[in-house]
Formats: C-alpha cells, structure tokens, sequence
C-alpha cells in the first residue's frame, strides 16, 4: 500500500521531517513524496536511504518532482 | 543529473574551499579571524549605507555580493531558480533581526565562529556551544510541529530582486570608491580605523563570494543545518561540511601563522563567557526557527527565495538597531543594553516557537 506526503511549498528542514514522520507511522511500505525543490529532492531521498528505504523513482513534473520510495526487502 | 556537489565528497570539498579562501582572505587583507563573517559583513554593508554609524565597521562587504550573485548564477545554470515567498515574512524579518543582535553579542556568525577557533581563540568555543544549545531548542520545536508554513509561487521578477539590489550594491562602489583617509566617498560611509577598514582587494573579494556563492548553492552548505540534523536526524552530512571548514581554515593558518592560541587579547572578541554563549544561543535558536545560517539564507535569496530575503533584510535592521541602541559587543566586552537585548529575543524566539506549531494528528 503506498501514500502520499505532500511537501510542497514548505522549506527545510519539513520535507525530511514529513517523509520520516511517514516512514515511521509503518503502515505503508511505500510512500510518494512531493516536493518542490531540488534541495528537498536530495534531502528525502538521503533521509530514506539512512532509514533503509529505497529510492525507487524520481520523476519531474510541473510543480518539482514525485519521489517514490520503497521499503527494501 | 547526479547533484556531486550535494555527496559526502562534495560537501568535505565545499568545506574545505571554503575555511581555505576564508584564511587566505585574512591574510589578503580582511580582518583576522574574519576571513568571511555573514553577520559581520552585513552589518559593515548596513553601515556604509549609514544605516548606523558606528564608524569602525562600514564597509560594502563584496564577498556577500558575490554569494547572492554566485548562487544567483548556479541556480540559473542548473535549472535550480525558483521565485517563491509568502512563508511568515513577518516572522523571518524579526527571527533575522534577534539573529543579528545574538550574533553581534558573540561577535560573530556561525563561519566567524569556526574561523575564530581556527584562529586559536578559545572564546569561541562558548560561542560554539552556545549555537548547539540555542539550535537544539530549535530542534524541540521542529519535533513539536513547529512551521511556519508554506510558500508559493510567484514571479520571476520577484526572485531578481535581491540579486538585482546587490548588484546596485556593487555599483555604488565602483561609483564611489574608497578614499583614502576619507570617512565617505559620495553616498557611501567607509572606516578609516577598525575592522571596516580592512578588507581585501574588491576583484578578490568579489571573485571568491561568487565562487562560494556557486559552490554552497549546489552543496547546500548550512552551518546551522550541520548542526540540527546531526541533532534532530543523526545525519552527518552538513556537518562533515561544516567540519572541513574549520579543519582547513585552521592547517591554512599555520601555514600563514596565523594561528594564535588563547583568550585574551583576540581579535574582535570579548571574554565575557556567559555572554559569547548566550548571544550565540539566540542566534543559533532564530537561524534554526528561520530554518538556516545566515549564510544559506543569503544562497537562498539568490535562487530566488523572498522569505530568505526578508531574513536578510531583518539582518540588516538587527545591525542597525545593535550600534544604534548600543547592543553590540566590543573588545571591551558586552553591554548591558545588549544583555538585555539577548532576554528580549529569547522572549520573542520562544513565543515564535511556542506558537507557531500546527496540531499534531
């Protein structure tokens, strides 16, 4: 099951704050974040990396990019 | 495209460049231990506007004109500009002002801090501490919900406008230039004695701010963020960066003996320890509420960032309000005005910290 968190328009550190309040709520093994710039872009997929997710697709759209990321395993 | 300059690697490299040019500023003429100093330097730039007119430190500091220019230029380059405000601009002027008085207790921001221990001055270790404790109460906050909430998107024009009022910045200097032994050269005020009336050559200090200004906008480089994501996440990744800076700083110095341990008789520094910890204390408390060091603010102006902008201007009104009340610290120490100038702004940090905070779910 995958949600989605919606950072867009906040600045640091929120996106990062968001994604990990996500990851660790661990009733989704996959989450969508949104995000706006590229710093949150670099910072959320830091974030799951270090919590052992996966980053498993950046795409770009109008309003900045859809992070997926995975639970591995 | 994979962003190398936001890896481990990058950030130590940022650092690095960055204690490096800050040493080698000082001996090209900048003040010791002030290679660059955000809040030092905006405050000379707030003087030589005559905004205040404390008549030792007015200087059109070219070196912050190069950052807003240098991540101006980055952000256009790779795509990276993106006009926005509208997040507490209020709240950002005040959180940038108290910053400012904070800083100017200590006599420094968080790089003056780093290039003050990497000068030997012990004094700077209370500063240091002082910035983890005010960024740790920062910390609380954001884990309590703290945000003041979102930006939107707005014109480009909008995000030029910082970059655009440096640029007049560095007009009025080459239009009127320093004179020699003259406290004004037209509409701008320079010091003849003190640490505004030393600086390194313009070209120089132009270059390296445009230099820096590219590299810390696509390594993200944040002396408060090193600080408050180490705390806040366990991530080491800024403070690797914020690490390197000192480490290179203080090698470059003993290469240019530069390098002077001990308390008393620093440059630019007082030894009142309660007061380097706690002006220090409330900086750090408001760059973490703004969400960024001086600096990153200034980076993030350039790409386009209204809010960041308004911290900056919040900056310039703090210097002005600091010598025109008598906040600001000297080599004699702190006053008393600035002491309690540092209550106010804890009053008002926490009061923006305790109130600012949507309902946790």
């Amino acid at each position: 099951m995958s949600s989605i968190v919606d950072t867009r328009g906040l600045s640091c550190p929120q996106p990062v704050i968001m994604t990990m309040k996500g990851i660790d709520k661990k009733d989704a093994d996959e989450l969508i974040v949104l995000v706006d710039t590229d710093t949150a872009k670099e910072n959320v997929s830091r974030a799951a990396l270090s919590r052992g997710w996966e980053v498993a697709e950046i795409q770009r759209d109008d309003e900045g990019y859809r992070i997926t990321i995975r639970k591995e395993g | 495209m994979r962003n190398i300059l936001a890896t481990k690697r990058g950030i130590i490299g940022v650092g690095l460049a960055i204690g490096v040019l800050a040493s080698l500023l000082q001996f090209w003429g900048n003040p010791a231990n002030m290679g660059i100093c955000v809040a030092c330097f905006v405050r000379d730039m707030t003087g030589a506007l005559g905004l205040h007119r404390a008549p030792v430190v007015q200087y059109m500091r070219p070196e912050i004109i190069g950052f807003v220019l240098g991540s101006f230029g980055a952000a256009y380059l790779f795509k990276e500009f993106r006009p926005r405000l509208g997040s507490a601009p209020i709240v950002r002027f005040i959180l940038g002002a108290f910053a400012m008085i904070g800083a100017l207790i200590f006599l420094g921001c968080p790089w003056r801090a780093l290039l003050r221990l990497a000068g030997g001055d012990g004094n700077a270790i209370l500063g240091l501490l002082g910035l983890i404790a005010g960024i740790w109460i920062g910390t609380r906050f954001l884990k309590a919900g703290y945000n003041l909430g979102p930006t939107h998107k707005t014109y480009s024009s909008v995000g030029w406008i910082f970059p655009l009022i440096m640029v007049g910045f560095l007009a009025l200097m080459l239009v009127y230039p320093a004179i020699p032994g003259e406290t004004q050269s037209g509409v701008l005020f320079y010091s003849v004695e003190g640490p505004g009336s030393m600086y390194a050559p313009l070209a120089v200090s132009l270059i390296v701010g445009l230099g820096i200004g590219f590299l810390a906008q696509k390594s993200r480089f944040c002396t408060m963020g090193a600080i408050r994501d180490l705390i806040l996440f366990k991530q080491t990744h800024l403070f690797v960066g914020f690490i390197s800076l000192a480490v290179a700083a203080f090698v470059t110095n003993l290469v240019l003996h530069q390098f002077n341990p001990g308390f008393v008789g620093q440059p630019v520094a007082h030894t009142m320890h309660i007061w380097n910890f706690a002006g220090m204390m409330l900086a750090g408390l408001a760059f973490s509420l703004a969400g960024g060091c001086p600096g990153r603010q200034l980076f993030l102006s350039g790409e386009g960032d209204g809010d960041a902008a308004i911290f900056v201007v919040g900056m310039v009104a703090g210097a002005a309000f600091a010598h025109n009340f008598g906040l600001a610290s000297s080599g004699e120490g702190a006053t008393t005005a600035g002491m309690v100038a540092v209550g106010i702004g804890m009053v008002v940090c926490l009061l923006i910290g305790f109130t600012m905070r949507e309902k946790i779910a």
